[in-house]
């Protein structure tokens, strides 16, 4: 059974003046899966989240969450019910105990689950009659992925949730996504943790400057990606490497390293028509196609040479 | 007790990993026939990976004859006569496969020369590979 995307969208965009944030997003997010949503700070991540949850207007373009139009104000209320989102500022109500914000939750949705509220509330060491405002980032971020994880949403959408959590949080935050998957909530995060994205989702998408640059599976990932690196008895240009599925390359006289996405045994043929007299082929992590596939750091790998 | 370990840069699927454990394990021993293999998501949350990535390893493992999924109850090793002489005919290659590892570690190759020029061999053509 194919089910329906849990987010779609066509030429999604948003400016502010010039300024483009995001622009002509065709963007996919499959029910049933853990998605991962990579970028820089300023990639347009959340301003793409809060359009698809009807916090921003698009300029241009339009989407369905959950099958539901998302600039029909009504019709994104309706679906909104069914999605537990965790913004990146991570915002509660600062006068409130978080036993308060906690009751306050549960009378809320109506998917909430006491159970788990309560198991979650005793992991996260949370001190139930402090004052939100009294409490540290860490803490606050915990209490704001407890409103959210301790529902039984068909969609959860965490923007940045790692943030100020230490290491043994971040694994118990990943083993919860986790659950929350195995009992069919599609999730869409965006983090800055590439190690864990990498571990966790089935499927990564890349922002760069409002422009989606990558969305693969991390399957065809694992699978496609390689680095090729060689040495020649002579200069060798980059031209001879421009081949379908190459991504990146890097080139000193007679040193070539390669970042293909497809395609390594044209790489490796093209080698060999060389004669390279060193080759050698890696897997690439997602950190490696993150930095590639992101502008910017280009000049910056460049230099290394 | 899970003894399985994904590595998420190894240049292959985190399923297909799964798989080769749990074969492997069967081949060893450490899992015979009849034993449970732990739930989706249970497996999952140890080892924190996606539960599609359970899942797919499952399925294919159920296609393959190793696994039996029953329904509510979970999944169950399978050990056949068939599955008895993949292993052997694994366990046939991977001999082989020891034997040149010692011939050129004899020669004076380290261990990550041998291993990338094994992973460069497996990444070039099929064909060209058999024409060598």
């Amino acid at each position: 059974m194919i089910a329906a995307p849990a987010i779609q969208t066509s030429s999604l965009s948003k400016y502010y003046g010039r300024t483009s944030a995001v622009q002509n997003l065709d963007l996919v997010v499959e029910a049933n899966r853990i998605t991962g949503f990579l970028g820089r700070n300023g990639a347009g991540k959340s301003t793409t989240i809060k359009m698809l949850l009807g916090l921003i207007r698009p300029t241009g373009g339009d989407g369905t969450i959950l099958g539901r139009q998302i600039t029909n104000p009504e019709l994104n209320r309706q679906a909104r019910a069914h999605i537990a989102y965790v913004a990146e500022d991570k915002p509660l109500y600062r006068y409130l105990t978080v036993a308060q914000t906690v009751r306050f939750a549960a009378a809320f949705y109506r998917d909430w689950r006491c159970d788990v509220a309560g198991k979650l509330l005793r992991e996260y060491e949370l001190p139930l009659n402090r004052r939100v405002k009294a409490l540290s980032k860490g803490m606050r971020t915990k209490l704001a992925l407890l409103l959210a994880l301790a529902r039984k949403p068909e969609l959860l959408i965490l923007d940045e949730p790692t943030e100020g959590l230490d290491p043994v949080m971040i694994e118990h935050l990943m083993q919860t996504i986790v659950a929350r998957a195995a009992e069919g909530t599609a999730v869409f995060f965006s983090s800055h943790q590439i190690a864990e994205v990498e571990r966790v989702a089935d499927q990564v998408c890349i922002l760069d400057r409002g422009c989606l640059v990558l969305d693969r599976s991390l399957d065809s990932l694992r699978e496609s990606f390689r680095r090729v690196d060689m040495v020649f008895p002579v200069d060798v240009v980059e031209r001879e490497f421009q081949l379908p599925g190459v991504e990146r390359i890097r080139a000193n006289r007679r040193q070539m390293s390669v970042l293909t996405s497809a395609n390594a045994e044209g790489v490796i043929e093209r080698a060999r028509a060389f004669n390279a007299v060193s080759l050698e082929v890696a897997p690439v992590g997602l950190r490696d196609v993150f930095l590639a596939m992101v502008n910017g750091l280009e000049s910056a790998i460049g230099k290394e040479n | 007790m899970t003894f399985f370990k994904l590595k998420p840069i190894a240049g292959q699927p985190l399923y297909i990993q799964l798989m080769q454990q749990i074969r492997h394990a069967t081949e060893t021993g450490a899992l015979r026939d009849g034993d449970q293999l732990p739930g989706i998501r249970t497996l999952a949350e140890e080892l924190v990976v996606s539960p599609n990535t359970i899942i797919k390893a499952y399925s294919e493992l159920e296609h393959e004859g190793l696994l039996e999924m029953r329904q509510g109850a979970g999944a169950f090793v399978c050990v056949t006569r068939r599955t008895r002489l993949i292993a052997e005919r694994i366990q046939l290659a991977q001999e082989r496969i020891r034997d040149v590892i010692e011939e050129v570690r004899v020669a004076g190759l380290e261990d990550d020369e041998i291993q990338r020029a094994f992973e460069a061999e497996l990444a070039a053509p099929r064909k060209a590979a058999r024409r060598r």
